[in-house]
């Protein structure tokens, strides 16, 4: 395969262009994805090609808009609303867990709703407390979603192609710090990613660090840093978290015997605690140490960035959970 | 309240259709006072919300629309399904949550939804099926052969975001969308106009840039004619409008409390001598277009079918177990 190096967003992009192409069904909308090409450039261009019927520009106005993507849904078109901040998925909350979720379920299996709510996440931008939360663990709580958390240009456009041609909701986490500061070879030919598929992105034998969405990258330079003092650590991407690939997850520790779980969303009930369960139930025989969760801290995300980096996973914090998780061991 | 005199001189559907129309608003009365039957009898699960006295308003709206036209439809939805053609056997099945019901008893009575006769679902968050009708909307207008969307919702659904969100969205992009308000007076144990501000929603909806019209909730040919109208106008590309009906509920809330300690027994007795059956009876007996004695006999047909509904649902099996984890995903 030629590759070629494109940012997160712009593997973004590629996807939302190859399947506006190949799917008339496919509407985007949201906030300024339109003629400005979106906050973060990451519908660049659409407007141009495929026009204003199908690349929309919305009010600021997320539950009227999310709500009528699961209309549009529920009759034939496969919407992709973008919510330029995930924070404001709250404003669609109804309409995403009350509407989308379930209406198959309700219907007893007589509708579809093939809906791709593609949201951002992630703080380390000094965007306040209402423009920095991570809230995929809140609707990987919800039956009838599925969740897409990727960390790479690669990943995210193999898995945002497979949510355009699920015919289920799905919410689509982007991480905002990557969008042009993450970079990844990608393919020139077409691919796709199926979910609940996670990726060992390094191999590694004396502990596993399982990380989510952009915590992968802080994750992989703390294995570098580790292999210096002789320490090898795999890390596992779930990608996923509806459908969760737990398989691979519980395989890992089990070579490993130990488990650090590095999240941007907060700990409590969140996606560490998910993770770490499912790690203790099917790893419990092969841990040596107690599982280590690394989540934000559990406050609103504060603005000056001394106290916003102090809240969230970094290569540091990870190298002492593993180390911790050794010293235990040794002990 | 602005009422809309019925034309007796010259009626504007065909008798075939005035006479399903009837059948229709027989049909809605006798489901719900059985039911409510059903319900004092312990034969279904849950709670039921009930329309009787409301029928005029579903069923008019409903004869100015086509089989491929959708709607969505509110927690008390009953009448609004059968207006569109929904059929009470699968209905009753699913008040009574067995697996022949429309959504194999995974809905319930505020959930019923056929999704083949454009029947996008009852919905039990007020307001909830207003999105899913402006999506239905949207899909329309780039499908282009002039289907229309309504969403039916009470004046619970008045103060709701939804409502304004969509409106504004559905009038800046043209939508043929119907906003049908049923206002049956009280939301849940309140009067509206406690809760309400302003003229209403007839004119906050001109305030959003689409036309408006109230009418008389329990007239039929009113309902039917404002319907039409709009409606036919949505075809044309003409953008989307609201019909607000007003009528009145003769039961409570739900079928657990009577509606009698927040109503007066006046005000309840001033509503039952404005029943919409008997209203449209009177004209289709004027008309000539049915007999005082076709008229029992249609009675006594719907009552059958109705009852018929219960013994089947009775006989039939809940779904297994393993349903359960059915339907999450496709």
């Amino acid at each position: 395969m030629s590759m070629r190096e494109l940012t997160f967003a712009q593997a973004i992009r590629e996807a939302l262009d190859e399947e506006l192409a190949r799917d008339e069904r496919i509407i985007v909308l949201g906030e300024d994805v339109g003629e400005w090409g979106g906050v973060f450039r990451c519908t660049e261009g659409l407007f141009k090609k495929y026009g204003a019927e199908r690349i929309i520009d919305t009010p600021l106005s997320e539950e009227g808009f999310v709500g009528l993507a699961v209309g549009a849904a529920m009759t034939g078109l496969h919407p992709v609303p973008e919510l330029m901040f995930g924070d404001f998925i709250t404003l669609a909350m109804d309409q995403i867990v009350n509407q989308a979720a379930k209406m198959r379920y309700m219907t007893g299996g007589q509708v579809q709703v093939p809906i791709t709510i593609r949201a951002t996440m992630g703080g380390g931008r000094s965007s306040g407390g209402q423009h920095s939360q991570s809230w995929h663990a809140w609707l990987a709580h919800v039956p009838g979603l599925k969740v897409v958390v990727p960390s790479t240009p690669y990943d995210a456009k193999g898995l945002l192609k497979t949510a355009l041609r699920e015919p289920n909701p799905v919410v689509f986490f982007e991480d905002k710090v990557m969008y042009a500061k993450i970079k990844g070879p990608v393919p020139e030919e077409e691919y796709t990613i199926p979910f609940g598929k996670a990726d060992v992105k390094r191999q590694g034998t004396d502990v596993s660090l399982i990380a989510v969405s952009r915590m992968i990258h802080p994750a992989l330079a703390a294995a570098e840093k580790l292999s210096a003092e002789g320490i090898s650590a795999e890390v596992v991407d779930p990608r996923t978290l509806t459908p969760l690939d737990e398989d691979t997850l519980v395989q890992s520790v089990a070579k490993t015997g130990g488990a650090v779980i590095v999240d941007e969303g907060y700990n409590h009930f969140g996606t560490t605690a998910e993770l770490a369960a499912v790690i203790a139930k099917g790893a419990f025989d092969y841990l040596d140490a107690p599982i280590e969760r690394l989540g934000a801290m559990d406050v609103p995300i504060p603005f000056t960035p001394p106290l916003e980096n102090a809240t969230i996973p970094n290569e540091d914090s990870i190298i002492a959970a593993v180390h911790r998780i050794l010293d235990g061991r040794r002990h | 309240m602005p009422a809309r005199k019925i034309k007796t001189t010259s009626l504007p559907l065909p008798s075939e259709a005035l006479l399903e129309i009837y059948r229709k608003m027989l049909t809605i009365r006798a489901f719900e006072e059985t039911v409510f039957d059903v319900y004092r009898k312990g034969l279904m699960p849950g709670l039921a919300h009930l329309s009787d006295g409301q029928e005029a308003t579903p069923v008019g709206v409903c004869a100015a629309l086509r089989p491929d036209d959708t709607i969505t439809s509110t927690h008390r939805g009953h009448g609004h399904i059968i207006a569109k053609g929904g059929l009470v056997e699968p209905m009753m099945a699913e008040v009574m949550g067995r697996v022949t019901g429309y959504c194999r008893g995974k809905g319930g009575e505020m959930h019923i939804a056929d999704v083949s006769l454009g029947i996008l679902g009852a919905n039990g968050i007020v307001g909830g099926g207003i999105g899913i009708a402006a999506g239905s909307a949207f899909t329309a207008k780039r499908e282009g052969r002039g289907r229309v969307s309504v969403a039916f919702f009470g004046d619970g659904a008045i103060n709701q975001g939804i409502w304004y969100e969509t409106a504004n969205l559905a009038v800046l992009w043209q939508l043929p969308l119907i906003y049908v308000c049923e206002n049956n007076q009280y939301t849940e144990f309140t009067h509206y106009k406690k809760l309400v501000s302003g003229v209403g929603l007839e004119a906050r909806a001109r305030a959003m840039g689409m036309k408006s019209l109230v009418v008389d909730g329990n007239d039929v040919l009113a309902v039917y004619q404002a319907a039409h109208t709009l409606v036919e106008e949505a075809r044309r590309g003409k953008g989307p409008a609201t019909l607000v009906c007003h009528t009145f509920r003769y039961g409570g809330h739900h079928v657990g409390e009577p509606g009698t300690a927040y109503r007066s027994k006046q005000e309840i007795a001033e509503w039952k001598a404005k029943d919409p059956i008997p209203l449209f009876e009177k004209v289709l007996l004027e008309h000539k277009i049915i007999a005082p004695a076709d008229i029992e006999a249609l009675h006594d047909e719907v009552q059958t079918r109705v009852l018929a509904s219960v013994t089947t649902a009775q006989q039939a099996p809940f779904p297994e177990v393993k349903e359960a984890g059915e339907h999450v995903y496709a």
